[in-house]
Order: C-alpha cells, then sequence, then structure tokens
C-alpha cells in the first residue's frame, strides 16, 4: 500500500478531476474526455511498450493509428456490390501482382549472393511489377470511384460488427510495423524517429488519396456502433424507467403533469447520450485493463528484463546471447499493434473515418509528450500521462481563456489586444503543452511516476 | 520550334520552380544540418523556427509599409528581413541558454535533446500562432513578374510562355549569396575552421582551445539567420501559414539527410535533390509529349508517373532508399 502510494494518489487526483468537470461542466464532457483519455492510454502504452521496455524510438504513431481506423472502416461497413462488379476483379489481380512482385524480390533475394547483378535485377522487378500494376488497377480505380461517388465511390467493406476492427487494426498495424522494423531498425536513435514520422507520412498520404479504398477526404460516416443509438434509447420504455428512476427526487418536485414530463424528456435525452458514452467506456475500459495486465506481466518476465538488458546495454546484452535484432522487431510489431488497436477504438468510438484529420502534431507528438510526462518504462505512469495530457489538451482553451480574463482584467473589453488573446485561445494548448514537456525534461525526466523495478 | 517550346515548357514548369524550392528546402537543410552536426541532435523545431522568423519579417513588413518605407520594385520584406534576423537570434540564443544548454552541459544522449526540441516545437508554435494567428498570410509587394508569360511569347513568338517571377530570382540569388558567404566562413575563417573541428571532433578541438561557448553561439547566430531568411523566402514565394512550416520540416529532413547529415554542402544539393524529384515524379508530361512527338504517337493519359496528391510521399520515399543504401548520405555526413 505504502509502496504505490504515488499511484495511487495520483489516479485518486486525476479521477477527481474528471468528476469536477462532471459537475462543473456537464457529465457528457467528463465522459467524452475520459474516453479519449482511455484511448490516449492504449496509444502511450503502445509507445511506451516501444520506448520505455526497448529504447525505440518511434514517431510513426499517427501512420498506425490511421491503420486501425482503415481497419475499422474496412471491417464494418457493407461490402458495395456495384463497385466490386465494376472493378473489383482489377483490384484483386492487382493484388495479386503485388504478392507476386514480393516474392519475386524474396527468390531473387535468397537465390543470389549480393552483387551488382542482383540489385539491378531487383530493381527491374519492382519498376517493371508498377507499371503493371498501374496498367491493371488504374480503370478499376477508375470505375470504382464512379460508382455514386456521393455516397460510396469505394469497395466498401466486410460488413462486420466494428468490434472485429479493433483485433484487424492491431494487425494491419503490426503488419507494417513489420516490414517498416525490417527497413528502419538499424538505423541510430535520431535517424529511425525521422524516418519513421515521414513513413507515417506516406502512410496517411495513401489514405488520403487511394479513394477506392478509403474515400478518401470525403471521410466515411455513419460507421456501425458496438454501443445502442441515442435515439433508439429515448424510446425505449427500460430506459425512461431507468432515468425516471435515477432522477426521481428531482422530478417529484415538479407538481404539474406536463411539466414533469418534458422535464423527464429532457433528462432522457441527455442521459441516453451519457448511457452510450458509459458502454463506451465500459468497452475502453475492459481494453485498457486486459492491456495493462498483459504489459506489466510481460514487464515483470524474464522476457521483460531481457528487454531492459538490451535497452540499457545492447552491446552487453547481444554479447550474452540475445538476439537484439529479433527482439527490437517483435517489440516494435506488438507495440504498434497496440497503437492499431486505438486506432480502431478511436474510429469506433467517433463513429466517421476523416483522413484529413489525421496530423502529426496530434496523433504523434502529443503521444510522444503523454509517454514522457507520465513516465516511459512505467505502465502505470504512460496511462496517466495519458489522462493528464488529454485532460489538459481539451480544458486548456477554458483554463486559457480564464487566465486571459484574469490578466486583462484591467483592460476595455474592445480592446485590440484582449479581443486578440481571447481570439487566440485555442493555441494556448500547444503552449501549455510544450512548457509542461519542457518542464518535466529539466526536472522529473522520468516523468511523474518514473521507472521502478522490483524484483519479485 | 516544337522542340523549342517543349524545353520552355519544362523550364516553365519544372526547372525555375523547382529551382527556387530546392533553394529554399536548402537554406532549412543547412540549418538542420549545422545543428545535427555542431549542438548533435535532430532538431524537430526546425519548422516552427523558421516560421516563427518568418513572422517577425511579416510583422516588421507591416511596419513599414504603414510608415510609407518601401524598395520600390522589390519586395518590402527584404528590408524587414536584417531586423527580423537580429530578433531571430535573440530567441534562438535565449532558448539555447534556457533550455537546450542544461543537456549540452550534461552531456545528455542525443535522443533526449531531439525531445526537448520537441518541447521547444510546441512553445514556439504556440507562440506564432498566438502572436499572428494561423491564417495564411500573404506580405508579398512590389513588381510580381520579372517575365510575364504573355511578355515572353510575344518576344519570341512561341507557343509557351515562359513565366519567371520575381521572388523566384530573388530566392535563387539570395541563396547562392547566402550559402557562398557561408562555405567561405566555415573554409577560411578561423572560427568557421574552428567550427568544422569541433564538429570532427569534440575532444579534440577542446584539446586544441577552442572555446565551445563561442562555437556554439555562432552555430545559433547562423542557424537564425538561415532559419529567418529560408523562411522568409518561402512565404515571399508562396504564403505564410504555420501548419505549412510545419509540414515543411519532413521534406527539409529529407533533404539534410539525402545529402548526407551533418555536411552542409550535401544539405545544399540535398535541397535541390527533393526539390527536383519531387516535382518532376508529379508533373503530368502530356503536353511535353505532344510537342516532342509526332501527332500519331501523341499519348492519352496525363502521362505523370505519380499524382500530385503524393508530392511529399516522393522525398520520403527516395530518404528511404537512401536510408536503406547508403545512410550516411550522398555525401559522407558527419563532419562539417
Amino acid at each position: 500500500m505504502r509502496k504505490n502510494f504515488n499511484v495511487i494518489a495520483a489516479y485518486s487526483i486525476m479521477m477527481g478531476l474528471i468528476i469536477l468537470v462532471g459537475i462543473f461542466q456537464s457529465w457528457n464532457i467528463a465522459l467524452s474526455i475520459f474516453n479519449l483519455c482511455l484511448i490516449s492510454a492504449v496509444m502511450t502504452m503502445g509507445a511506451n511498450i516501444q520506448w520505455g521496455y526497448a529504447g525505440l524510438i518511434n514517431f510513426g504513431i499517427m501512420g498506425y493509428t490511421a491503420l486501425g481506423g482503415l481497419a475499422a472502416v474496412l471491417i464494418s461497413v457493407n461490402p458495395v456490390q456495384e463497385a466490386w462488379s465494376a472493378g473489383g476483379l482489377n483490384i484483386l489481380f492487382s493484388l495479386f501482382f503485388i504478392i507476386g512482385m514480393v516474392l519475386a524480390v524474396r527468390y531473387v533475394l535468397k537465390k543470389y549472393e549480393k552483387s551488382k547483378k542482383r540489385t539491378y535485377i531487383i530493381a527491374t522487378i519492382i519498376v517493371a511489377g508498377i507499371i503493371i500494376i498501374r496498367f491493371v488497377s488504374e480503370p478499376g480505380i477508375e470505375a470504382i470511384e464512379e460508382v455514386d461517388p456521393a455516397k460510396t465511390g469505394f469497395l466498401g467493406g466486410f460488413g462486420l460488427p466494428i468490434i472485429f476492427s479493433w483485433v484487424v487494426g492491431a494487425l494491419f498495424a503490426g503488419g507494417l510495423a513489420f516490414v517498416i522494423g525490417k527497413v528502419a531498425l538499424g538505423l541510430r536513435a535520431d535517424y529511425l524517429a525521422i524516418a519513421t514520422l515521414l513513413i507515417s507520412e506516406i502512410v496517411i498520404a495513401i489514405i488520403k488519396h487511394e479513394d477506392w479504398l478509403t474515400r478518401g477526404v470525403k471521410n466515411v460516416i455513419g460507421l456501425k456502433r458496438p454501443a445502442p443509438y441515442e435515439v433508439n434509447l429515448q424510446q425505449t420504455d427500460w430506459f425512461i424507467n431507468l432515468v425516471e428512476k435515477f432522477n426521481s427526487g428531482k422530478l417529484s418536485l415538479i407538481s404539474d403533469f406536463t411539466e414533469r414530463q418534458s422535464a423527464l424528456n429532457q433528462l432522457v435525452i441527455e442521459g441516453s447520450s451519457v448511457f452510450v458514452k458509459l458502454c463506451y467506456s465500459g468497452l475502453f475500459l475492459v481494453v485498457v485493463i486486459i492491456l495493462l495486465i498483459l504489459t506489466q506481466k510481460a514487464l515483470y518476465s524474464p522476457w521483460g528484463r531481457m528487454m531492459r538488458a538490451i535497452r540499457d546495454n545492447e552491446e552487453a546484452a547481444n554479447a550474452m546471447g540475445k538476439n537484439v535484432v529479433k527482439q527490437h522487431l517483435l517489440i516494435f510489431v506488438l507495440g504498434s499493434a497496440i497503437v492499431g488497436i486505438a486506432g480502431a477504438m478511436l474510429v469506433t468510438q467517433d463513429g466517421l473515418f476523416t483522413p484529413g484529420s489525421y496530423r502529426p502534431m496530434r496523433y504523434t507528438f502529443l503521444i510522444w509528450v503523454m509517454v514522457i510526462v507520465g513516465g516511459s518504462g512505467n505502465n502505470f505512469g504512460a496511462i496517466l500521462g495519458g489522462f493528464v495530457v488529454w485532460f489538459l489538451w481539451i480544458e486548456a482553451a477554458p483554463i486559457g481563456l480564464y487566465l486571459v480574463n484574469l490578466t486583462t482584467a484591467g483592460l476595455d473589453d474592445t480592446h485590440f489586444l484582449k479581443v486578440h488573446l481571447i481570439e487566440s485561445v485555442p493555441y494556448f494548448r500547444f503552449l501549455m503543452m510544450g512548457i509542461g514537456l519542457l518542464l518535466i525534461m529539466r526536472y522529473r525526466p522520468k516523468g511523474i511516476l518514473p521507472e521502478k523495478i522490483e524484483i519479485k | 520550334m516544337d522542340f523549342l517550346n517543349a524545353i520552355i515548357l519544362l523550364l516553365n514548369y519544372i526547372f525555375v520552380p523547382a529551382l527556387a524550392y530546392g533553394s529554399q528546402l536548402a537554406l532549412g537543410a543547412i540549418f538542420v544540418t549545422l545543428i545535427y552536426g555542431i549542438l548533435r541532435f535532430a532538431n524537430f523545431a526546425t519548422g516552427d523556427m523558421m516560421s516563427f522568423g518568418t513572422m517577425f519579417t511579416i510583422l516588421f513588413t507591416w511596419y513599414f509599409q504603414s510608415v510609407g518605407i518601401g524598395l520600390g520594385v522589390l519586395p518590402t520584406a527584404l528590408l524587414a528581413i536584417p531586423f527580423a534576423v537580429i530578433f531571430m537570434i535573440g530567441y534562438m540564443l535565449l532558448i539555447d541558454k534556457f533550455v537546450f544548454k542544461y543537456y549540452r552541459v550534461n552531456k545528455s544522449p542525443p535522443v533526449q535533446l531531439a525531445m526537448v526540441s520537441i518541447g521547444v516545437m510546441f512553445v514556439t508554435q504556440a507562440v506564432v500562432r498566438i502572436i499572428i494567428g494561423p491564417s495564411d498570410r500573404r506580405f508579398f509587394d512590389g513588381e510580381k513578374f520579372l517575365i510575364r508569360a504573355g511578355e515572353f511569347k510575344d518576344m519570341t513568338g512561341l507557343n509557351e510562355g515562359l513565366a519567371i517571377k520575381s521572388t523566384q530570382v530573388i530566392t535563387i540569388l539570395v541563396t547562392v549569396i547566402l550559402v557562398s558567404t557561408l562555405f567561405w566562413f566555415l573554409n577560411k575563417t578561423k572560427t568557421g575552421k574552428s567550427m568544422r573541428a569541433y564538429s570532427d571532433n569534440e575532444d579534440l578541438a577542446l584539446l586544441s582551445g577552442i572555446d565551445p561557448k563561442k562555437i556554439v553561439m555562432i552555430t545559433w547566430i547562423i542557424a537564425g539567420i538561415l532559419a529567418t531568411i529560408g523562411g522568409a523566402l518561402y512565404g515571399l514565394d508562396k504564403s505564410f501559414k504555420p501548419f505549412t512550416y510545419f509540414n515543411n520540416m519532413l521534406p527539409i529532413f529529407a533533404a539534410a539527410i539525402v545529402g548526407g547529415i551533418g555536411n552542409p554542402f550535401g544539405a545544399f544539393l540535398g535541397g535541390y535533390v527533393i526539390a527536383f524529384s519531387e516535382i518532376l515524379l508529379t508533373y503530368a508530361y502530356k503536353k511535353f509529349f505532344m510537342y516532342v512527338l509526332p501527332e500519331s504517337m501523341e499519348p492519352d493519359g496525363l502521362v505523370q508517373l505519380l499524382s500530385t496528391d503524393y508530392k511529399f510521399a516522393v522525398s520520403f520515399s527516395i530518404l528511404v532508399i537512401v536510408l536503406l543504401y547508403r545512410p550516411s548520405g550522398i555525401f559522407k555526413g558527419k563532419v562539417l
């Protein structure tokens, strides 16, 4: 108990803050902050596995998040039959060609010794493959994008429940991480950071512009939900009864029947959106807890010990017979897969997929701030970082507004400085994040909840 | 005649824009490379530092415009740049004193410094947006074109026009002057030589009595000059928007690494490599082939290797290929 005092205190304060938001602003806001905190926590766990356990720097978080989101679309959206009949065959053929190309390259790599000739052969295969794929896929893509572009214009998905996409998102992200890891993991830390950042930008460019697959910037809206819809809830008897029961004290104060009915209606509408958010919170909480248990187990397992050994001294670990390259690749894939889950969860919660919204500031650097602030290497720290930073990110605007009003209280309401400052309140969040990160890095470089390893 | 038309077409749509864009990237890339070579970390605040310098340029330009000082046909911003540079250098030295110095003295690993630079990035970005706002700003004034497409057509009687914007010429001229001065400084002066020595081998440089404080200060001063001028030229040529500047960090990094990070000359060429490949690979060559090929062989499609949407992706792919096959860059990096 005493040992974990820090952790318990930090989490209680955090929960208290969210509850305060619920009391003073609204429970709707509090719950939406809480849900996004949980999603951020999953992302930070992924980043923490890579950075905290193994010391791998991955600035490609945005790419994996987007891939998770793509998985949500591909799993849950109903297939568009016309699009499939218009150009599905071409796409399938191109897919075969891509697989064939990869196999051919692999074959050449295995068969021949490293030489100039081999490089040329591989280059020829790739260039020829790309040209063939271009010719095969182009008519298909055009045909698909012409199928009712206002509504579909893409192939659609498999029409399965969206929950499955959480697993598929992990697989997608893990797969991408495997490829990137094979290519880039040999690089030095800062090169790796830049390379992953740029690769994630390529992923976003592809998702944004391959309309036949993702609808691109036209966005996919109205995805299926794992939770009930508000509109349906508002008409279900048991839910109305539940709301009535909860607010019986408040309602009994109103004597007039029609007034009471309208008050109840209002409460039902509010309650339904809170209820839906609670459903999501429950689902997300399950994911966070499962991941937390798994990652904690991994951290204290012999494998976790080996990872720390590799992190702290790669050469020594290598000399002890640990396969550093293989373990790095493994942890790179695992961490990215977790981020992929978070990406799918995010799209599930929003119910829409907007490729244009994936920006490195929000999905890569902010997550890194979370990990560093929370405490890298410590799962509880990383989760807390996700909570604290997301909470501040959202609440920075109200806090900023309050501060601006406080400091410019002496000025007239129409004074240009005051107007300008109030207009720029949304950007105070960047300032807050930056200063927070700098202060933490300087005075508490191990984060709010530092890593501590006890031998059990 | 057709052949000449084709050449002019390529000059107009590929060569001139790529040269200007490449110069802007090159200045940024030298900035990245200098910081990497001497202070030994990847500076993720590059784009935002450039937008910070540009912001000062814009503010001074507005001031000069409001009091009616101008340069006639030249943009007022050229007059504003020196003042902006002074402020920018002050900002750089301030950041170094309060943020980076601590980690340098403690000999923190480069990764930690890179993280710190992310903090600086957040702060700089916030300050820029709070002061000047996130929207698009154009601050160009003076004569817009050196040669207009129409004039060129009248002059030569060709079908294709060649339009040269004055900002493009200014960009290229300023880059050439600035970069040659920088190389002269690095190669011929004592301070420049000591900077290179420091970058090559820190301990040895310290042993031979080189003052690290002075080196670091001069590095930040040069960085401030490069960031402000590079950013202002980009803003003059296109437009100023903080978000675009943040995004420009990525091709700039690509340019620096492709040229061999830590090597200013490599970074300089890297900027052009990135710019030219971006534009060459995403240009639709249909019209070019229409001029060059006989009518029967004219292409149906746009003859575009990649859609323009993938402009950024091109430079990143080049970077990935370079990292795979020649991690030290085209020119060997790591030494100034």
